[in-house]
């Protein structure tokens, strides 16, 4: 007999029962369209699952262990790291909690880059999620195309903040930069092209007989089932519940612009997709609406908020006082008021709330964060029940799950 | 003699704080002042004790009984529209009073408002899962008795979430170190080499930012540089980072030949 758990080659995988016709399948974590490290136990009659149990923490990284020990800015690069597909939307979602927490209005110029960077990343993490899910189910060129569109909005990213996936370009109380001369060109050029790009996909896979046969009616999730879960984002309104933080509890400056949100009543898979097409569109929609607001906006991009935010760049390179006033915040590290705020944002996978209990030291007592695709593999052990094994992965890479921010 | 620590209370601490400071709370306000929630919190009191009851930065805080905590969330939930359980976990004020505190955030989609109903249990009290409410609670409660080591009946499968099923205490509390406890060191050399290779391998270092000064496997010493594995020694080892006959265009480079200039040229 094998010794478990010693680095000898052990066959645990392969390792299933049988009887009669049930089977135990280990599906992960290693698996390539586990979208990370999920590993799932999946037991089989026939080809139908009848039990499926989700296994996480593979990637678990104690971000909010890490939290209690850090200052709150020293924070900030570490929400990148949850849902790295789209990093901006969890600096944002960070930022915005500990600017509730010690209730600071943003420059206007500072929500609209914000906005900007948002948008653009729910289009990165669309257009992602895209890629791989139709390369789950076989669409290979779909993979190709998404990615070449995916890079482009890169691109702008790096060139606003320097980073392709880890962005940090967002500061409690603003944004560090500006945007650079020309950027809102190439973003409007950009913009310009997508909705053909988003066309072709569509002609490649909306009337696809595989594509459909692989998504209708597959990985249903009810109205009930999603709110008892805790679903939010695509999966919520893939139930048909048009619920967008944007819309419903408008931050930044969601009240302003105009934008639709779309609702999926077919409760599948196939519907999921059309609604993230359609997101896509209502994003480039609002990117439209934010460039000519931009120009209007005078030019200050952090907050004034000594107690709190250090100055601008050049002024702390510039001003004895704001240098020293820096330091301190460098060095010890903001002192929020004593309360705690849970403060919700739709990020491009759902809702991903912080939570923050503050007792006015320089460290959080707590933070707990609240991640949208912990939630929606926690759905996983109810809703691949009675599917069949070669859905499973489809199901998966349509339910848009990372595991940085699964695992934390 | 050795400086005293806080046992109890592992976390980081400022190393400098103004004893004069004093922490402005953020405002509480008054149930009132807000019709939907004057009218849910109605409905809870008339069944239920509510030991505590406030608005802060829009969302309602109501504090229960530990035990009422599956009949407020049903009460809730059909009554008052909360349909869904965004999040549920605890804090640790073992320290402090010996309890946990818990919270459970709701949301109403209908409502467009979101509710945070906490209770204090203490630290051996055993709660009743809420899964048959909501089924979010289901990981969320899991998570918790992973990280904090709360005891729930009535979970269908309470087991470890995010750490290994086998690991010894509970990270999030704040007597367990950033880097691990003594059972963390151990935990992978004993699972993946097996006991016996304690002392050959040594303790896992978990802390990222640590250098070894002995160690010339895996950190240079630089300016004193050896060759890898060998022991670390004193003597200055001097470089310049410079190919064989130079490189076409630049000069040959010598640090021994620089000089240093006091005004720009």
């Amino acid at each position: 007999m094998q010794k478990v758990n010693r680095l000898k080659p052990f066959f645990e995988n392969i390792a299933f029962e049988r009887e009669d016709n049930h089977m135990i399948v280990n599906f992960g974590p290693q698996h390539p369209s586990a979208h990370g490290q999920l590993r799932l136990i999946l037991e089989l009659d026939g080809e139908k699952v009848s039990k499926a149990t989700p296994d996480i923490g593979y990637l678990h990284r104690g971000m909010e262990k890490m939290a209690e020990n850090m200052i709150y800015n020293e924070f900030l690069p570490t929400t990148d790291r949850m849902d790295y597909i789209a990093a901006t939307s969890n600096n944002y979602g960070f930022a915005l909690a500990v600017e509730t927490l010690i209730g600071l209005e943003v420059p206007r110029r500072a929500k609209v880059i914000r906005m900007l960077l948002l948008e653009l990343n729910r289009i990165t993490s669309h257009l992602f999620w895209l890629a791989t899910h139709a390369l789950d189910v076989g669409a290979m060129t779909i993979f190709l195309y998404a990615f070449r569109e995916r890079e482009y909005a890169l691109d702008l990213i790096e060139d606003y903040c320097g980073a392709r996936l880890t962005h940090s370009s967002v500061r409690i109380g603003g944004v560090p930069l500006d945007l650079p001369k020309g950027w809102l060109e190439k973003l409007n050029a950009y913009v310009n092209r997508l909705p053909y790009d988003i066309e072709d996909y569509e002609g490649l896979l909306d009337q696809n007989r595989i594509w459909k046969m692989r998504l209708e009616g597959v990985g249903i999730v009810t109205p009930e089932q999603a709110q008892s879960w805790g679903c939010s984002g695509p999966m919520l309104r893939g139930s048909g519940i048009a619920w967008d933080i944007r819309k419903e509890e408008p931050y930044e400056l969601y009240d302003e612009v105009d934008f639709d949100v779309p609702v999926s009543t077919t409760c599948d898979s196939y519907g999921r997709y059309k609604l993230h097409m359609e997101e896509m569109r209502q994003s480039i929609r609002i990117l439209k609406q934010l460039m000519p607001m931009y120009d209007e906006t005078a030019p200050e991009i952090i907050a004034h908020a000594p107690q709190y935010v250090s100055a601008p760049k050049e002024q702390i390179m510039t001003q004895n006082y704001s240098l020293m006033q820096h330091f301190v915040l460098v060095t010890q590290g903001m002192k929020p008021p004593v309360g705690e705020v849970y403060v919700p944002t739709e990020s491009p996978k759902g809702e991903l709330g912080f939570y923050i209990n503050s007792q006015g030291d320089p460290y959080p007592y707590r933070l707990k964060l609240r991640a949208p695709s912990f939630f929606h593999t926690a759905l996983l052990q109810e809703m691949l029940v009675g599917e069949y094994l070669a859905d499973v992965v489809a199901i998966i890479g349509n339910a848009n799950i990372v595991f940085g921010e699964i695992d934390r | 003699m050795r400086p005293y620590s806080d046992k109890q209370n592992v976390q980081k601490k400022p190393y400098y704080s103004d004893r004069y400071f004093v922490a402005p709370q953020i405002p509480k306000e008054a149930v009132e002042s807000d019709a939907v929630f004057a009218k849910d919190l109605a409905t809870l009191q008339a069944k239920f004790e509510i030991k505590e009851a406030y608005i802060q930065r829009g969302q309602l805080v109501v504090y229960i009984d530990p035990k009422d905590n599956v009949a407020v969330l049903q009460t809730l939930k059909e009554a008052c529209a909360y349909n869904m359980l965004s999040e549920h976990s605890a804090i640790d004020w073992l320290a402090k009073s010996n309890e946990f505190e818990l919270f459970y955030q709701l949301l109403s989609t209908s409502k467009r408002k979101r509710l945070r109903v906490k209770c204090f249990i203490h630290a051996k009290e055993v709660l009743q899962s809420v899964y048959g409410v909501y089924k979010s609670a289901d990981w969320a409660e899991r998570e918790m008795y992973d990280m904090f080591g709360i005891s729930i009946s009535g979970h269908p499968y309470m087991k470890r979430l995010l750490m290994p099923d086998d690991w010894f205490g509970h990270p999030l509390l704040k007597t367990y170190p950033l880097h691990g406890d003594e059972a963390a060191r151990w935990y992978e050399i004993d699972k993946i080499f097996g006991k016996e290779y304690r002392d050959i391998i040594g303790p896992e270092e978990r802390d990222s930012a640590r250098v070894d000064e002995n160690d010339t496997y895996r950190f240079a010493r630089l300016g004193h540089e050896v060759p890898f594995g060998a022991e670390p020694s004193l003597e200055k080892t001097f470089h310049d980072y410079q190919e064989e006959g130079g490189v076409t265009i630049v000069k040959t480079l010598k640090k021994s030949e620089s000089k240093l200039v006091k005004e720009r040229p």
